[in-house]
């Protein structure tokens, strides 16, 4: 495809491609919003937490602990703990952006989320030339930060009259299980990707008890153990370059 | 509590996972051993993340017909692997997840 990449069009295209992940982050963004005030935090603060936060399962976690009286550095601590996730994405990104200058990284390092890392690396890794990649990631970041502190806003306003069982009815929060499958699906490419995908996910499943999301960084260790062990086991040793490309149709191209 | 103290570490500690690995990885030359494992990276946290919402319900395994979540989870599955459309598993996906409780309410 020789399509002509501009900002604009990368950009647009990050919007574009975020969208199910937007959708999916609304319902939490309302609860959010509407069960921090509850929880003792001023609404100030409660939209302080999205605006300088922007982490939706920490921000959930931190309002929780300041309703239960717990210390202010343990509610740091415990924040720490539940986003150091984030330097995996750090790391599988910096290959990507390393050429980037300071005032792209910080801002791209502030907005990185679960949701702009997985859409982001598939945009990365696709081997087209195009010199304007982080303005797709811009794109996404930026959608997904406006429409964070948007639904957090609204819950705060609309605060009482949230049902929480009324949004969990619509679905909405599925919308980014169902988009994760598919970007899943479209890396499934040799069996130690597929041993990897369902040891991780098998992990996480009996690991969920672990506090602070532990359980999640844990699966991911052991995926990418199953991994490389069948990788060895196997005898096929796939390129060394921190490929996920997809040639999933209707993914950013 | 002081809740701008608060809000400040907490940014603190968020942003500094984030940024600093990404700024501090672009500057070093990354053994090979570790470019490998990175590789696995994208599919085992998205795995990881889904896997308990499809399959739990307040903590533990539910396997019933009434788990929306997991069968419209499994529907898309066999989308994305029949037709390798991201955007079609997402709307087939939604629509298997209201059909679904439409007919298994929970």
């Amino acid at each position: 495809m020789t399509e002509l990449h501009t900002r604009r069009s990368e950009f647009i295209a990050g919007i574009r491609d975020t969208f199910p992940l937007v959708i999916g982050a609304i319902p939490f963004g309302l609860i959010f919003g509407a069960l921090a005030v509850n929880q003792g935090l001023s609404p100030a603060a409660a939209l302080g937490f999205s605006l300088f936060v922007f982490a939706g399962s920490s921000q959930f976690i931190g309002a929780g602990l300041v309703a239960q009286g717990v210390s202010m550095a343990l509610i740091i601590f415990t924040t720490f703990i539940v986003n150091v996730r984030h330097a995996l994405y750090g790391a599988t990104l910096a290959p990507y952006m390393k050429h980037l200058p300071q005032r792209w990284l910080l801002p791209l390092g502030f907005w990185l989320t679960d949701e702009t890392f997985a859409v982001v690396i598939t945009r990365y890794a696709k081997p087209d030339r195009s010199p304007f990649k982080h303005w797709y990631h811009l794109g996404s970041s930026v959608i997904m930060y406006l429409n964070w502190n948007l639904w957090t806003f609204i819950g705060l306003v609309a605060g009482q009259s949230i049902k929480p069982e009324d949004l969990t009815r619509l679905g909405l929060a599925f919308a980014m299980d169902v988009t994760f499958i598919g970007m899943i699906m479209g890396q499934l490419k040799s069996s130690p990707m597929v041993l990897a995908a369902i040891a991780a996910g098998l992990s996480a499943v009996v690991l969920y008890g672990m506090p602070n999301k532990l359980g999640l960084i844990v699966a991911v260790f052991i995926g990418i153990g199953v991994g490389l062990v069948s990788e060895r086991l196997m005898g096929k040793d796939e390129p060394v370059t921190p490929t996920v490309e997809s040639n999933i149709d209707g993914m950013p191209s | 509590m002081n809740e701008v103290l608060l809000i400040l570490g907490m940014t603190l500690v968020t942003f500094l996972p984030r940024y600093g690995v990404l700024a501090l990885m672009g500057r070093i030359e990354m053994p090979q051993p570790l470019f490998k494992a990175l590789r696995y990276v994208p599919v085992t946290v998205l795995s990881a993340i889904i896997a308990p919402d499809l399959l739990l319900k307040d903590g533990s395994v539910n396997l019933a017909l009434n788990n929306s979540f997991l069968a419209a989870g499994i529907i898309a599955i066999l989308v994305s692997w029949r037709t390798k459309n991201l955007l079609l598993t997402i709307v087939l996906g939604m629509a298997a997840l209201w059909v679904w409780r439409a007919v298994f309410p929970v």
